[in-house]
């Protein structure tokens, strides 16, 4: 995972195709020919369910369609124009690009299980069309004149060498995108979309890439599919357990990884065939019942896939004794300087429902200024964030920065004018280096992999990571994720940054050495707007204080102003307390 | 008779068949909605319990003759009704041994919360209940035809001496019954502290616990409720219907429809939109052939996901 040595891997592909042919070349009987040449046809849909959804987490239970629009393609374009499959599995990958982008960009308004079940119902609306049009049970015909131009071999291992040929390229193609910001932007979306989206990610873009892409490799897989079976019927290609054998054989493997479909597909699809072969004649049923047994035992023992299983427990053996968590002294970095930005805002509103969030909020942040929002609870200090980065589009009023109206542009679009932001909970991605995790937020400025490598260790070093940039996310202490964040919001380049409650579930110390940075990070000349509960922490940091209170301004100026104004006292303590004081 | 009135008798009829299909569908769709609304979870081998309810029912009936005393008319519905016991045992032991250990509060923390190995889990249930009951009651389709499903009530249209909609008695009878128990489910949900139990791990499974309740516990209820009622459903099908091992994926592909229609996590709106599918699928047949008539069911319900998310009939759409 992630940017590092290409050829090892490369290698190991080609190890796992040489193999498998060589298996094919020992195995005589036709039936276990036939089995060979299907594990890696079913490698390539599962590959390619991965690509949409195993690095995104939108989950799809309709990538038949794709397939079967690959197999039906294939078969019609030979049937109805002759022409060869050899042109025909290309024109099948157009097809199923074009199905992708079709289904996706209105798809993907949808989230979680909605667009799960969506999903579904393409390949069933698809198999009772194709049934309708004609096409129950569709056979290739047999081309005596030039089989090898259609892809008509009479010995079978060819098949297998080109089933493989496929699986190949979809694994090349599937290592790229890991390595790529290709595939740190699905990893980015599959663990917080809309941290994504603020770290500057046009996670709609990517996505629909995503599909585009899976849609060409799953009807590659369905096309190549109708060639060797030569029958193609409605249910075999459109049918759920189509859609299912894609999750199936990549959820077994492992979700998110170019390994996983391939080892679910070899374990699986051979067991089944096996035990379909062996035992379907005396006991109808019994593989489907094994095969059941053999998928819920193994989620039980190893939810996340066999490939995640095995790598956590090599890692674990492998690894020395974790080291005492130790923490890297923040040693006061000295930042190159910022062109900080001023912000302007004037009269904003923002309603949900009745309930008025922000109502005509105005302030003004001078370049290179450190304003603390301080409110109580609900007073819409959040709201005003998502206003301000793009979550949110705002019912009036307007937002103005470097001198640029940015009231209602999308997330990612603010995010590449400059405006940073972290959030209140922190979203690191586990499974990621320290590195990887702060790359995600370097895109943005940074249009060459080496720039953006670049622009993630300057930010590293600015927060005092340096150290930490290879170990995982997952062994960092709460403190150094705060700093991991602030850095990923920092390796953008912005002028102003959004800090929502940077301070949250920090001890003294911490609290101290993330103090430090955020002045030195000021000194430097970048804009900071903070949100924060802390007061005592805030009076230190911030130049001027605004005080919102149910949603508008109660009170602005210099911290020293602004804590001995009666209305704050009364919000924070209460009315009697403001009495006492006065 | 005018093609007018040929063209309203049709519709009429269709319509009636839709009502009735469309409240059985109701009830497949409450035992489905309460459990994808309080667990979150997809379970593909709900349209198995469905089939199993099928079976319980028919060999209630017919294979250990216990409920034969009942005669043909009463026998099927009462094996029907205790198809929901029956499979209430077998979701709860489900949930109890296995389920309970990728769902619910273990699941909460791991990665997509646990989503992607839930859904293989309820695969590998689906493959092993289906495949099991081909083993156990073989493959030829099997029918409880009770004898009021070869008789029907024949309601003339004033207009026409010589038109009539037919009302099938046992299609007529099973929607009776799915109302009566749709609403007495809907009934305990709201009122009793079991159902307010539920709803709380449903809204918001954190506080739920700080609340005490267990959540674990209202997940293995709602599981086996939903089992149960969809059982029933299932029983009151067979009571018309012919029926084989695998005809649980035909059914879970209906019953999602119709959850997702009815806004997730609403009893009512459950009902509701296996109503419509019902509904959509009667009248499709007058408008479009018949092939396309399942076509139209996905087609109608992508463009209620894709236009209105939160459900023809809910409030609220998922949080995310």
């Amino acid at each position: 995972m992630g940017p590092g040595g290409v050829g090892r891997p490369v290698a190991l592909i080609a190890l796992i195709a040489l193999g498998w042919f060589g298996l094919g070349l020992v195995v005589a009987n036709s039936y276990y020919q036939l089995m060979l040449t299907l594990v890696p046809i079913w490698a390539v849909l599962g590959l390619a369910w991965n690509i949409s959804s195993g690095y995104t987490g939108l989950v799809s239970f309709g990538h038949a369609a794709f397939f079967g629009l690959g197999a039906y393609t294939v078969t019609i374009a030979l049937i109805r124009f002759g022409l060869t499959p050899w042109l025909g599995i290309p024109l099948a990958m157009a097809v199923g690009a074009l199905a992708g982008a079709v289904i996706g960009y209105p798809t993907f308004r949808l989230r979680g299980h909605y667009f799960a079940l969506a999903m579904l119902a393409y390949p069933l609306a698809l198999l009772y069309i194709f049934t309708w049009l004609g096409y129950q049970e569709v056979s290739l015909p047999r081309e005596q004149q030039a089989p090898g131009w259609y892809m008509q071999f009479g010995d079978f291992r060819v098949y297998i060498a080109l089933a493989l040929g496929l699986m190949a390229g979809a694994m090349l193609i599937s290592l790229a995108l890991e390595r790529s910001r290709f595939g740190l932007s699905l990893l980015a979306i599959k663990q917080n979309e809309p941290a994504a989206e603020a770290a500057g990610i046009d996670t709609l873009a990517w996505k629909m890439k995503a599909i585009v892409l899976s849609g060409a490799l799953a009807a590659a897989a369905g096309g190549l599919y109708a060639v060797v079976l030569l029958v193609v019927t409605p249910d075999s290609v459109f049918g759920i357990l189509t859609s299912a054998q894609a999750l199936i054989v990549t959820l077994f493997g492992g979700v998110g990884t170019l390994w996983g479909p391939v080892i679910g597909a070899a374990i699986l699809i051979p067991l089944s065939e096996t035990l379909q072969a062996e035992l379907g004649d005396v006991l109808p049923g019994i593989q489907g019942v094994v095969f059941g047994v053999a998928i819920i035992a193994v989620i039980l023992l190893a939810p996340e896939g066999v490939f995640w299983h095995l790598r956590d427990r090599l890692q674990r053996r492998r690894a020395p004794p974790p080291a005492p968590p130790f923490t890297t002294p923040v040693l006061p970095p000295t930042p190159p300087a910022v062109a900080g930005a001023g912000l302007v805002v004037k009269d904003l509103a923002k309603s949900f429902g009745g309930l008025r969030a922000v109502q005509a909020v105005s302030f003004t942040v001078e370049p290179g200024a450190i304003l603390g929002i301080i409110g109580p609870n609900g007073a819409g200090k959040t709201t005003l964030f998502n206003l301000l980065n793009g979550f949110l589009r705002p019912d009036r009023g307007a937002i103005s920065f470097a001198g640029r109206e940015i009231g209602g542009l999308k997330p990612n679009r603010i995010c590449r004018l400059g405006i940073g932001r972290t959030f209140q909970v922190v979203r690191a991605f586990p499974r990621m280096t320290v590195l990887q995790n702060v790359l995600v937020g370097a895109y943005v400025a940074a249009p060459r992999e080496a720039d953006a490598t670049a622009a993630a260790t300057e930010a590293l070093a600015r927060v005092g990571l340096a150290a930490r940039a290879q170990d995982l996310a997952a062994g960092l202490s709460t403190r150094d994720l705060r700093l991991m964040e602030l850095a990923r919001a920092l390796a953008g380049r912005p002028r102003l940054l959004l800090m929502d409650e940077p301070l949250a579930g920090l001890g003294a110390g911490a609290v101290e050495d993330l103090l430090a940075v955020i002045r030195s990070l000021s000194a430097a000349g970048l804009t900071i707007v903070i949100i924060e509960h802390t007061m005592g922490a805030m009076v230190r940091l911030a130049h001027r204080f605004l005080v919102l209170d149910h949603g508008s301004v109660l009170a602005g100026g210099s911290p020293r102003e602004v804590m001995a104004d009666p209305a704050v006292i009364e919000a924070y303590l209460g009315k009697k307390w403001a009495a006492i004081r006065a | 008779m005018t093609p007018l009135g040929a063209a309203v008798e049709a519709f009429l009829q269709a319509l009636a068949a839709g009502i009735f299909l469309g409240c059985l569908y109701g009830l497949m769709c409450v035992g489905l909605g309460l459990i994808f609304g309080v667990m979150r979870v997809i379970n593909f081998a709900q349209g198995d319990f469905l089939m199993l309810g099928m079976y319980v029912t028919f060999y209630l009936v017919t294979g250990f003759g216990t409920l034969a005393f009942l005669g043909p008319i009463m026998a099927p519905y009462v094996g029907a009704l205790l198809a929901g016991p029956v499979l209430f045992l077998g979701g709860w032991l489900l949930h109890r041994l296995l389920m309970s250990r990728i769902t619910g509060t273990r699941a909460a923390g791991s990665e997509g919360d646990g989503h992607y190995s839930q859904l293989i889990f309820t695969l590998g249930v689906a493959l092993v209940l289906e495949n099991g009951a081909l083993i156990l009651f073989g493959s030829e389709p099997q029918s409880l035809r009770s004898p009021l499903a070869a008789r029907a009530w024949e309601i003339p249209l004033l207009y026409d001496p010589l038109s009539a909609v037919f009302l099938n008695k046992a299609s007529v009878v099973a929607a009776l019954l799915s109302l009566v128990i749709g609403l007495a489910l809907y009934l305990v949900i709201g009122r009793s502290r079991l159902g307010k139990s539920l709803r709380a791990a449903a809204d918001n499974p954190v506080a739920a616990i700080y609340m005490g309740i267990d959540v674990d516990r209202a997940h293995r209820l709602a599981f086996a409720i939903g089992a149960g009622i969809t059982a029933i459903a299932g029983g009151l099908v067979a009571t018309y219907h012919p029926f084989q091992p695998y005809v649980g994926f035909d059914y879970v592909i209906i019953m999602y429809a119709g959850v997702v229609l009815g806004g997730m996590g609403s009893i009512l709106g459950a009902f509701w939109g296996g109503l419509t599918i019902g509904l959509v699928q009667q009248l499709a047949t007058l408008v479009i052939p018949l092939q396309l008539q399942n076509a139209a069911i996905f087609v109608v319900f992508l463009l209620v996901v894709l236009l209105r998310p939160q459900g023809l009939f809910g409030r609220t759409a998922e949080r995310v």
